[in-house]
């Protein structure tokens, strides 16, 4: 039997309390328990974390590469939503 | 869009220092280079487990022992982060590490040298990790998203590979005269297979121009090798050991280490499959696997089992 009938299971950790679990990389395994040990194992060997997700690859949804310049533009055309758009007198303070 | 468009697009990025990920658009040739070069890459580091794994059960103490366990377990761990970056590409995991026990992909010749004494173990660590060390850093800023982060990752925790070597070196080379002659002896037969981890000549090297223009790799093989010369030399004087090559000497112009022309007959002997243990690591690669197939079994049945049951 071949490792490819194993899913691919992505490994998001949170170094310590009070940071995101982020992303960290990939592996295979047979079921959430064994990639939980897995990820212990290939991605944590030095104190690099206090918690691990893992998450089938496949359950994954993405945004589209192709489309992204259109998908994301609502947000690059409002330069309005940044502070540094707004002007301000030079002598006020605390802003 | 034509694929000219593409490709200068493509290219653009590459100027401009963006990293290119798995779902961007990317030509075939930076694809399949990609493919060739890291798993090659992942293979090193799976073989390179076998000559120190040997020693792990004939360290010369524990705090040795657990030295070299965690080095080699190290190794497992950045074959699989390679592995990943792989099939990042479209490639099939199982494909890739087939490709490897068909002899149809090829990993580093320097693990088809024998570790015969301890004193290798250490050298391995100084000159082998090292040689690699000088090729990785180079490759945390190569192009491609997923090989730039299984590149940090592997640096990381390289460092100490090293060191542990070189400490171990240490204690060899200020002790008996025989443990310092063991230490001599295995620089003699390392320092060489070393060099030739850099791979050909930038002259012979096929791949090389290409790999530069699109930034997988930042230096050429050459210039890698005389970056670990230049280090290296300095390190050897430390220890005490001499460098066997009686033509190696600082070169004031270039401001580099002169050194002999490399034995290419026995690195592409070797390349070719007739080192001295390129049998004996396919064979325990193969092995491995097949030996290993009815815990993945076990594994995949009981995961199928846990399943059912939830569904139950
Ligand atoms: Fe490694
Ligand atoms: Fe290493």
């Amino acid at each position: 039997m071949s490792t490819n009938e194993w899913p691919l299971w992505e490994v998001f950790i949170r170094s310590k309390q009070g940071l995101n679990h982020k992303h960290v990389g990939s592996l295979r395994a047979p079921d959430a328990t064994l990639a939980l040990e897995n990820a212990r194992d290939v991605y944590t060997r030095r104190s690099e974390g206090i918690s691990i997700w893992v998450v089938e690859s496949a359950q994954i949804h993405a945004t589209d590469i192709d489309e992204a310049a259109s998908f994301f533009e609502p947000s690059d055309t409002k330069i309005y939503r940044h502070p540094t758009f707004y002007e301000v007198p030079d002598g006020v303070k605390h802003m | 869009m034509t694929q000219a468009e593409q490709e200068r697009r493509f290219q653009e990025k590459i100027d401009r220092e963006i990293k290119i990920e798995p779902n961007d658009w990317m030509p075939d040739e930076y694809r399949q280079t990609l493919v060739r070069q890291i798993s090659q890459h992942a293979h090193s580091e799976i073989v390179g487990m076998l000559p120190e794994g040997n020693w792990i059960t004939r360290a010369p103490n524990l705090r040795r022992k657990a030295v070299l366990l965690a080095k080699v377990q190290d190794e497992a761990g950045h074959g699989l982060y390679l592995y990943s970056a792989v099939e990042t590409l479209g490639t099939s995991r199982e494909q890739t590490i087939d490709d490897l026990h068909t002899g149809k992909a090829k990993y580093s010749s320097i693990f088809n040298y024998p570790a015969l004494t301890w004193a290798d173990i250490g050298t391995i660590g100084w000159l082998v990790d090292g040689a690699a060390i000088m090729n990785q850093v180079a490759l945390c800023r190569t192009s491609y998203g997923p090989y730039a982060r299984a590149m940090v990752k592997i640096c990381k925790e390289e460092s100490f590979h090293q060191r542990q070597g070189y400490e171990s070196l240490i204690k060899l080379c200020s002790g008996t005269p025989q443990q310092k002659a063991m230490a001599q002896d295995a620089m003699n037969r390392f320092w060489w297979p070393a060099l030739m981890m850099f791979g050909p000549s930038d002259a012979e090297s096929t791949h090389s121009d290409q790999s530069i223009k699109w930034k997988i790799k930042r230096f050429t093989n050459d210039e890698l090798r005389q970056s670990f010369v230049d280090a290296t030399v300095a390190q050897a004087e430390i220890l005490g050991l001499t460098i066997p090559d009686p033509n190696l000497k600082w070169n004031e112009a270039r401001g580099h280490y002169d050194f002999s022309e490399i034995n290419w007959d026995e690195f592409w002997q070797v390349v070719k499959g007739n080192g001295p243990c390129n049998k004996e690591r396919l064979a325990a690669r193969i092995k491995a696997k097949e030996d290993g197939a009815w815990v993945r079994d076990a594994a995949t049945a009981f995961a199928k089992k846990r399943a059912m049951k939830k569904s139950a």
